[in-house]
């Protein structure tokens, strides 16, 4: 039974990624759309660029991993195409890690575009970079688990999209990534520690500074925490719907 | 050897809302279904036949009842179940961006058949349903007949000794769906059981072995299609078509009570002379044991070109609209 839940999870990604993920309009609105907005407040408030960069990569894995997750399933649901997962010999969890995984895969390929270019231009002295590749795969985790919970929890696509945007916008704003959580607000900073881009951006920090302090394990551990939470609500939430 | 389906009194409750009884969709069925022939489930639409399939298949809990599928039980073995079973919805269902190709490797992937067969076990289906120079089209490209050609070969891609079809050739051209029941007919002749629900009486009377009715959720026959016809109350007649002299033609139909012959001879006796231009005999179908059995009026008509594929809806209360 795992064996099959293994298999049907890798081939559930690797079909999603080649229909729905890898395809040119997806790539570069992955790269270009986290640049742009950097770029646009960098621009506003000329300083430090390199201080941006884990904001960058933070958005980047964000929107790489949860724009098409956030709609796929549902888009698979109204099709009927889904319900193929559904009669396959493989129990739930699997077929919604299969999600998971391909929304992770094309975040994470997207993500190094933009890591590699980032270090091109920065440099790379300094990194932890053990710290960066978890930082970067528990961050996948948590915002893929977050896209295929908004798809599961909607029953259109553009209920889907505009349910994504409602939370990554101003998780945008409110996670770190332009502004310092504390040059923020007290009751803005305890917003902010339920936000897992908080997390995500504070870990890819401290990587890409090199740190390894306690700090930036809890934030790895707090993004597993919301990958387990975001993950179990869409299991749930998916076997409720199919009754 | 082990019924390919075994159900008893299998029951699906859906929530009508909150202080509301929940609607019965299958209500308490029984029935078996022998490997090796093709079943099947005849009814209008909304009588419960899709409600049965999701349950057999689990994409829906029963409410109540117990169903065994290739000997195994549905409550406590269905991830078995799944690998052994293929399953054709009524919406062809593949993935839209996939090619014809892609869509039966994926499948075969999910059911884990070996890599090294893949290929070549696509290569056969796309050539057996006539798809082979579709291989490389996407599925969003092909035609009707065709996405539903290649939902069926999608299912049988891992082999499965048990195929569920509902409502196979629902929509489809009079060639698509005549190549379909050659499909179909050909499954049981590899040995394939098939559970087939449908509301086209002549695609039940031609490729079903035995023929269950449901009507409101609950099964009201179930025999073999003669077995059906042969309990209806309507007899066998015989018709004679002849020329009156002012060129009209005149149908007369005589009840074979006792045997056909003496009722031909009794319409030879009555033609007076006149030029005969056909005799028929009439014998009660399929639908005539549909209306019989269930009290419903039958609409029946012509789904496709030249009259054939005769469709059922049906109304309570109302008379033959039709036959």
């Amino acid at each position: 039974m795992l064996a099959d839940d293994l298999r049907g999870m890798v081939y559930i990604a690797l079909k999603d990624l080649k229909a729905y993920y890898f395809k040119a309009p997806n790539i570069s609105w992955g790269i270009l759309f986290p640049f742009a907005f950097i770029l646009a407040f960098a621009i506003r408030n000329p300083g430090d660029l390199r201080a941006l960069v884990p904001g960058l990569l933070a958005l980047t894995v964000l929107f790489g991993t949860s724009s098409m997750e956030a709609i796929v399933i549902v888009f698979e649901r109204r099709i009927g195409s889904l319900e193929r997962l559904f009669l396959a010999p493989l129990r739930l969890p699997a077929l919604l890690a299969g999600k998971l995984l391909g929304g992770m895969a094309f975040g994470l390929t997207v993500t190094l575009v933009v890591l590699v270019i980032s270090l091109a231009v920065f440099g790379a002295g300094g990194t932890n970079w053990l710290l960066l590749v978890l930082a970067l795969l528990f961050s996948a985790t948590a915002f893929s688990a977050m896209g295929a919970f908004v798809s599961v929890a909607v029953k259109e696509v553009f209920e889907a999209q505009t349910l994504a945007n409602f939370i990554r916008f101003p998780m945008m704003f409110l996670g770190g990534v332009f502004v310092p959580l504390a040059a923020m607000p007290g009751w803005l900073q305890i917003l902010a520690r339920f936000l897992p881009l908080t997390y995500s951006v504070e870990a890819l920090r401290a990587a890409l500074s090199g740190s390894a302090g306690s700090a930036a394990w809890l934030d790895l551990g707090a993004l597993a925490g919301f990958s387990v939470v975001l993950f179990w609500l869409a299991v749930r939430t998916l076997a409720r719907r199919m009754g | 050897m082990p019924a390919a389906i075994e159900v008893k009194g299998l029951t699906k409750d859906f929530p009508t809302g909150r202080g509301r009884p929940p609607l019965r969709a299958v209500d308490g069925i029984d029935f078996t279904v022998q490997q090796g022939e093709v079943f099947g489930f005849l009814g209008p639409n909304g009588a419960g036949k899709t409600s049965t399939i999701r349950m057999l298949t689990g994409l829906s809990q029963p409410t109540a009842g117990q169903a065994q599928v290739l000997g195994l039980d549905l409550a406590t073995d269905l991830p078995r179940i799944k690998k052994r079973i293929g399953v054709v919805p009524e919406a062809s269902n593949l993935y839209d961006e996939l090619t014809a190709f892609d869509n039966l490797v994926f499948s075969m992937q999910l059911y884990g058949v070996p890599r090294a067969e893949r290929k070549a076990r696509a290569e056969e289906l796309l050539r057996r349903f006539r798809l082979e120079e579709k291989r490389d089209v996407p599925f969003a490209r092909l035609s009707r007949g065709m996405k539903r050609a290649l939902t069926i070969a999608a299912a049988l891609a891992h082999r499965p000794p048990l195929v569920f079809l509902d409502e196979p050739t629902t929509g489809l051209d009079v060639m698509s769906a005549r190549a379909l029941r050659q499909m179909i007919a050909g499954l049981r002749d590899e040995g394939v059981t098939v559970f087939l629900t449908t509301h086209y009486l002549e695609e039940a009377e031609r490729l079903c072995d035995r023929v269950a009715i449901i009507v409101k959720g609950k099964i009201v026959a179930l025999d073999t299609v003669a077995g059906l016809r042969s309990g209806a109350q309507r007899q066998t007649m015989v018709e004679i078509t002849l020329a009156n002299a002012d060129g009209q033609t005149e149908k007369r139909r005589v009840v074979c009570e006792d045997g056909v012959e003496s009722a031909i001879q009794q319409l030879l006796s009555e033609a007076q002379g006149r030029r005969i231009l056909s005799i028929d005999t009439l014998r009660p179908s399929l639908e005539d044991v549909f209306v019989q059995l269930t009290g419903l009026s039958a609409e029946v008509m012509l789904a496709e070109k030249g009259g054939k594929g005769l469709v059922l809806s049906a109304v309570e209360g109302g008379g033959n609209a039709g036959g």
